[in-house]
């Protein structure tokens, strides 16, 4: 005969995740009070918080704010880079189009036979964010450094996926403080408006 | 007896007004107050933009009230295919009425003596004579009797939606609706009981003046001293009467969808939901005047202060008016916070402890009060 346990041994089967209150918890109030100078706690707190200027939230503010623990490596959204004078690094070799898993990247092409250096340059670049896996394989492929990836969100909501497309301008609206790949300056356009 | 129409009808304009802001405002402060407990930020994205600009006023999410208002009065007003279109009609106004009536008869103001108030305009002075007007819309000797007559009404407009709508969690949150609310009257009911023994009187306004003394000689001789347990009792009885969480038994999404309003939308639905927030504010000014000194700050009187030390400071009439608006609006704005406090603190009742809670706890609690009490108010001979 298999031995009982103490909690099979009651007038009662008594199962092991049954809820036992002390006297204190039966008198219901008193874990209320206990429960609202908890919850009210929290309140002031961060009422204080809000009050002394500080955020008394833990919610990151998208799109307005970047999280804080976004990693150094984050690969988040596309950039440009650009030559000294602002043109784009990029020569409309579709490397990276060709590369890309998701086959989001579009360019077309544009010849300058007046810059012997580069003749070819992206007339339109554009990438559709509502396919992109941000794999970073087009950084990678890219032999001019002319795209990389940052720690940014893309500008993603919108009324519709068409709005999801980023163009070629706002790919080249990135303007680095410090770039340390470049033997160039930092900020490529004022560089070029200064030498002017 | 134009006089008394054009104050009265300045007093309606007034506690409407107050109510119907305080059921905007507090869905405002229902849900930041919510986000600040738990460590969010709240509603924020409704905005107005000013016209021809790009200047959007946020205004920390207050608008959002008015989003939720428009929405309401936008959306396709469905009517279920009821046997009783009368009573699924009536009912929302059945619910929302009698929140609106009971506040007829809290003073939200001492007296009010129009010509000393007028007296830099000699014509309107002279108008008002000697006339002098509480600050309430009718002073009724049977006050507290009223607001429990109009309270219990809403159960019927409860009763009404729930039944009207042929549906069956309409029906089943009805049902819930009629038992909570009238075992919770009897609590609050009871609860009162105590404070009337010791006041004598069921008019409020006498309630009121007797709360601005002191007990002891220091303490202000408010109701929430006299009868802390009656206090906490009467808040949730009347947080049950509410129908809120952890008391929202009638309308447990979880279980019935919506309860006895689940086959309303649209601006009957909102009305549903306008009269819960302005009966937070009711409540909480109710509570304000029985227990919390009603319009007067602590020692203070229709005159000035008469600070326990025997230092009285006399106030100009005016300000004693402004001042005792004011701190109404403030006790008001607080229990309306410490409920909303509590709604989003606790969890909400399995229907059998709900009414074990009602009848096996609260009811003897009572009881037992009102014996205390009554047999201290005769060991004593009476308060005064």
């Amino acid at each position: 005969m298999t031995k009982l346990s103490k909690v099979e041994r009651g007038r009662r089967r008594i199962y092991w995740n049954e809820p036992t209150m002390g006297a204190w918890e039966n008198v219901y109030l008193l874990e209320v009070v206990r429960g609202l100078s908890i919850t009210g706690g929290v309140f002031l707190r961060n009422m204080w918080r809000w009050c002394t200027g500080r955020k008394g939230a833990v919610t990151a503010y998208y799109p307005e704010e970047m999280r804080p623990d976004y990693a150094q490596g984050n690969r988040g959204k596309h950039v440009l880079t650009q030559r000294p004078d602002g043109s784009p690094q990029c020569v409309a070799c579709n490397m990276c189009a060709t590369v890309c898993p998701a086959k989001v990247i579009e360019i077309e092409a544009a010849y300058d036979a007046n810059d012997p250096t580069h003749p070819k340059s992206p007339a339109r670049f554009e990438i559709d964010y509502s396919r992109c896996i941000f794999c970073g394989l087009c950084v990678e492929a890219c032999p001019e450094d002319a795209i990389r990836m940052v720690k940014d969100v893309p500008n993603l909501p919108g009324p519709d996926r068409h709005a999801m497309w980023i163009k070629k301008e706002e790919l080249l609206t990135w303007q680095p403080a410090r770039d340390v790949a470049k033997p160039y300056s930092a900020r490529p356009a004022a560089a070029a408006k200064g030498a002017a | 007896m134009m006089q008394d129409l054009v104050v009265h009808a300045v007093y309606i304009g007034y506690a409407l007004g107050m109510l119907l802001t305080f059921g905007t405002i507090l869905t405002w402060v229902e849900r930041k107050q919510a986000a600040v407990m738990s460590d969010r930020i709240g509603a924020n994205r409704a905005y107005i933009r000013l016209p021809y600009t790009q200047i959007k006023l946020v205004w920390i999410g207050l608008f959002h009230g008015i989003a939720d208002g428009l929405k309401m009065m936008l959306k396709e007003d469905f009517r279920p295919d009821s046997y009783d279109k009368f009573a699924y009609a009536i009912a929302p106004w059945v619910v929302f009425a009698p929140v609106l009536l009971v506040f007829a008869v809290i003073p939200f103001g001492g007296s009010l003596h129009p010509a000393e108030l007028f007296s830099g305009l000699p014509a309107v002075a002279a108008w008002f004579g000697e006339r002098s007007y509480q600050l309430q819309i009718a002073r009724l000797d049977a006050g507290l009797l009223i607001i429990f007559a109009f309270g219990g009404l809403t159960v019927i407009g409860a009763m009404l939606a729930g039944w009207s709508s042929s549906n069956k969690f309409s029906m089943l949150g009805a049902l819930r609706a009629g038992s909570q609310m009238i075992s919770y009257e009897l609590v609050m009911g009871l609860t009162v009981l105590g404070l009337v023994l010791i006041y004598g009187t069921v008019d409020l306004t006498a309630i009121v003046d007797h709360q601005s003394g002191t007990l002891f000689g220091f303490l202000p001789a408010w109701g929430v001293f006299l009868q802390p347990f009656a206090a906490v009792l009467f808040v949730t009885a009347a947080m049950a009467e509410n129908r809120r969480i952890p008391f929202d038994l009638p309308e447990a999404e979880s279980e019935l969808i919506a309860g006895y309003f689940t086959e309303y939308s649209a601006m009957k639905m909102g009305l549903f939901m306008f009269a819960e927030f302005i009966e937070i504010a009711v409540i909480a000014a109710i509570f304000s005047t029985l227990f919390l000194g009603g319009y007067n700050l602590p020692y203070m009187n229709d005159r000035g202060f008469a600070l326990p030390g025997g230092t009285v400071i006399a106030l100009s009439h005016g300000t004693v008016v402004v001042l005792q608006l004011v701190t109404f609006l403030a006790k008001v704005l607080f229990m309306s916070s410490f409920q909303i406090l509590v709604r989003w603190s606790l969890p909400r009742f399995r229907y059998d402890q709900l009414l074990r809670f009602a009848w096996k706890f609260l009811f003897p609690i009572c009881l037992a009060n009102l014996v205390v009490t009554a047999v201290a108010v005769w060991a004593l001979g009476g308060f005064q």
